[in-house]
């Protein structure tokens, strides 16, 4: 055996440090917040839009739905989950296509940043801007409307759990869905027909089970339905689960149907995401 | 392979559909050099370009950058390449400063972000947000995120189209200063004085093929061209002749004119005769 003694090799320039990963991400995702909170389109319509509806729903209908329970009670479970699957899907599926169109996304793949670190500002952002969005929307109903948030620990870890699965499974499918755009303008196009005709059939504006059977079984395969109703078990009494199409508020499919959106949501991520548009090669 | 490559491009081929964009291209860039890329529009810069920075797969043909296959870029590989695109990735809502800091993140060795906006000649624009800026100060910024990384080889994609002429000889100089830290370089345009002003080697691509690599001075035998004297007679008419020796022929007119000659040009064929004939063949 041979042993060549080499000169020990110069480390080559002295390097300096990039940020680790995981602060590579927190920077993106403050960027993506920076920007965010910078488009006055994206406030609006974001932020604004379930507050001003609540406004407007909780004011035409403040009586109650049986059993001394307040409207509100109901529709805000709706507005939580329209919210969360505005800051998510419809953010995502409109901007990423406007982002691609410009060669943004493009301009990412030049740079040494690992892919998954773009992916991560845009889910940290969503997070954020859903907990504020959720924030105020129920600062606003228990001002206004005498919301009654919900009392035991139980009813928030069952709020938390459905509300971080439901944007998951959203934020999934905006990315997915942000692919089928071809321009930076057809995002909006694609998107804002399927989250609209979703809210309506989900029971978001009205009182899911007074909605025509087939309806409600569209309505039943896609993941707004039932993020609405966990969000129900959560703001109104046990006894109201009776009043369920399944007799129950079904927690556990809630999270199986969610679960499955996450990974379909993943499945289509993998397979169709693109950094530059068709035209880009 | 070859230390002193930058670049290696051996029959690169590639097609859209039916559309052959590059039909068989043969490069070699040196380390520390400046090479232009000069065509038409259509005539394969951008696809040979993507492809040496790993944005297009290629169909055929070997490229090795910085002694890598673009087509597995990874990210030490992507630290030591800066991209210049040609359409450029705009950020809105956020100042040049934001952006430019925003980007040193991803670079281990990256430049002081402050310095690099000054070095484009951004300073007074460093708190603005990007929409505010004319096509000129947003191609600085583009610029700027080419080089924030210092790249030991940077890509330009026809830098300075809306730059005005000023801030074309500022561009001219910063090239030259990266040129000269040993920086390679490789730059498409279609303007010939460009080429001339900044390359070692200019490389003319038509129809997707490499119609000829010289330098800017060499290309198309031009210091062997004829040239044309021309000047005029006493009765204000035109006159002009072909020669092979120039100096001899104006000494034989000023000796004729007893002294000065009226309208006195010589000329050779301007790079830009010499490339409108080379890709007036290519067609």
């Amino acid at each position: 055996m041979t042993t060549t003694t080499k000169p020990a090799t110069p480390v080559t320039a002295t390097r300096g440090r990039r940020p680790g990963a995981g602060a590579l991400a927190l920077r993106q995702g403050r960027l993506e917040i920076t920007q965010f909170l910078r488009s006055r389109e994206s406030v609006v319509f974001t932020m604004g839009f379930p507050i001003i509806m609540i406004l407007i729903f909780a004011s035409i209908f403040d009586g109650t739905i049986g059993g001394g329970v307040k409207f509100t009670q109901y529709f805000i479970t709706g507005m939580i989950a329209t919210g969360l699957m505005t800051v998510s899907f419809q953010n995502l599926g409109i901007w990423i296509p406007i982002e691609r169109d410009r060669g943004v996304l493009k301009r990412y793949r030049g740079t040494p940043m690992p892919k998954w670190v773009w992916f991560a500002g845009k889910v940290i952002m969503v997070v954020a801007i859903g907990i504020a969005e959720t924030v105020l929307l129920l600062a606003v109903a228990v001002a206004l409307f005498d919301l009654d948030l919900p009392g035991t620990a139980a009813k928030w870890f069952t709020f938390g759990w459905v509300a971080v699965l439901g944007v998951t499974a959203c934020t999934l499918c905006g990315i997915a869905i942000s692919s089928l755009a071809r321009t930076a303008r057809s995002g909006s196009a694609v998107v804002t027909p399927v989250a609209l005709v979703l809210q309506f059939i989900s029971g978001v504006f009205f009182v899911f089970t007074d909605l025509p059977t087939w309806m409600q079984q569209v309505a039943a395969v896609f993941p707004l339905k039932w993020m609405c109703q966990g969000l129900r078990s959560v703001f109104l009494p046990e006894s109201f689960g009776a009043q369920e199409p399944g007799g129950s508020f079904e927690l556990g499919r809630v999270a199986v149907v969610l679960v499955l959106w996450c990974v379909i949501g993943v499945v289509l991520c993998l397979t169709t995401f693109r950094w530059t548009t068709k035209r880009d090669g | 392979m070859d230390d002193e490559l930058a670049i290696s491009v051996r029959g690169l081929r590639k097609a859209y559909g039916d559309n052959v964009a590059v039909a068989g291209v043969d490069l070699d860039v040196h380390r520390g050099e400046v090479f232009a890329l000069l065509g038409p529009n259509g005539a394969g810069k951008t696809t040979t370009v993507e492809i040496l920075e790993g944005y297009r797969r290629r169909d055929a043909g070997e490229v090795t950058v910085l002694g890598v296959d673009p087509a597995q870029p990874d990210a030490d590989w992507r630290t030591r390449v800066g991209i210049v695109l040609q359409g450029t990735g705009e950020f809105d809502e956020l100042t040049v400063a934001e952006v430019i800091r925003h980007f040193s993140g991803f670079y281990p060795d990256a430049d002081d972000p402050d310095k690099v906006i000054d070095r484009v000649g951004l300073t007074d624009k460093a708190k603005a947000r990007t929409h505010t800026l004319s096509g000129g100060q947003k191609r600085r910024l583009d610029v700027a995120l080419g080089i924030i990384g210092r790249p030991e080889l940077l890509f330009l994609d026809e830098p300075t189209t809306g730059f005005d002429p000023e801030a074309r000889r500022e561009f001219w100089e910063l090239i030259r200063d990266l040129a000269a830290a040993g920086t390679t370089i490789v730059l498409t345009t279609h303007y010939l004085d460009e080429a001339e002003a900044l390359a070692d080697r200019v490389g003319v691509i038509a129809g997707g093929r490499l119609v000829e690599v010289a330098a800017p001075n060499r290309l198309g035998n031009r210091q062997e061209a004829l040239a044309t004297v021309s000047w005029r007679t006493p009765e204000g008419t035109l006159e002009s002749a072909q020669s092979a020796t120039p100096t001899a022929f104006v000494a034989d007119l000023a000796a004729r004119y007893g002294g000065e000659v009226p309208g006195l040009t010589v000329t050779r064929p301007t790079l830009e005769d010499v490339y409108l004939t080379m890709i007036g063949h290519a067609r």
